[in-house]
């Protein structure tokens, strides 16, 4: 893969409108018996306009990100390759129902090891306002 | 709230199949067939079609999430995928998810700690859950 990658920044990514069903969804599949991921009743008497997602939904927005490292014309990264290595969340909020999220990737680190090469993508999440919700951070192993 | 380093929060044991994988891919949108199809994850080198990475991390922080309810929220969530785990058709596989209280801050903070098993070997390294209390 490409090294020259190191350090470059995409163009964010299109809104992407987060929807009670698919919180509910995305809940079910995780197995979460959290009524605050179900309920916008229980959501909004504990602070929250509607449904709130689990900690790992983020990753739906982030999936974004990592096509369009993945598409990068001079990156040279075989998908067929790729193991997902580590994944980190750190949240400013959870996400709820209704937020419009924007996600912007920073290739942040590039190291090869044996051939191996392991790359950090970074993707920071934020809402409609501009305001921090989430950083997803992935480090991808592209095998030789 | 109190908590001592070594606490157990929380001790529970999911059963996954192949339908909690199907379930999975259309919820997330994730859709590598090495997910679904034995004979494409044979393909590649692996023994049979394995849960994903982020339904097993999605997975093992809902104790935490449950056993947090309303005392606080989780401000950082990281993991290491250290093994795969295989999803055998007829009988699925058993995960063990055990939370642990690692660290605790003076700030009412504390970092919950997760030994996540799969056929008594750790799938999952340095999986560690940092909370915040209201």
């Amino acid at each position: 893969m490409n090294p020259d990658l190191q350090g470059r920044l995409f163009e964010p990514t299109a809104p992407y409108l987060v929807g009670r069903e698919k919180v509910r969804e995305f809940s079910r599949a995780v197995f979460s018996t959290n009524p605050l991921n179900f309920d916008p009743e229980a959501a909004r008497a504990a602070g929250y306009d509607d449904v709130v997602a689990p900690p790992t939904f983020p990753v739906v927005v982030q999936e974004a990100t990592l096509a369009q490292l993945l598409a990068e014309p001079d990156g040279g990264i075989d998908f067929s390759m790729v193991v997902h290595g580590e994944q980190r969340f750190s949240y400013t909020r959870p996400v709820v129902a209704g937020d419009e999220l924007t996600a912007t990737l920073a290739v942040t680190s590039i190291k090869t090891l044996g051939g191996n090469a392991m790359v950090t993508a970074e993707s920071t999440i934020v809402d409609a306002t501009g305001a921090h919700v989430v950083t997803a951070t992935s480090t991808l192993v592209v095998r030789a | 709230m109190i908590l001592s380093v070594g606490d157990v929060v929380a001790d529970h044991t999911y059963s996954l199949t192949r339908d909690s994988l199907v379930r999975y891919a259309g919820a997330s949108g994730d859709f590598n067939a090495i997910h679904y199809r034995d004979d494409v994850a044979r393909e590649v080198g692996l023994p049979g079609v394995l849960a994903h990475g982020m339904l097993t991390m999605g997975v093992a922080v809902q104790p935490v999430v449950d056993w947090l309810g309303d005392r606080g929220t989780i401000t950082e969530y990281g993991v290491r995928f250290t093994r795969p785990v295989p999803v055998d058709p007829l009988e699925g596989a058993s995960i063990t998810v055990l939370a642990t209280v690692g660290a605790v801050s003076d700030d009412d903070t504390a970092r919950i700690d997760l030994t996540v098993m799969f056929n008594s070997e750790t799938v999952l390294g340095k999986a560690q859950v940092r909370v915040a209390f209201v």
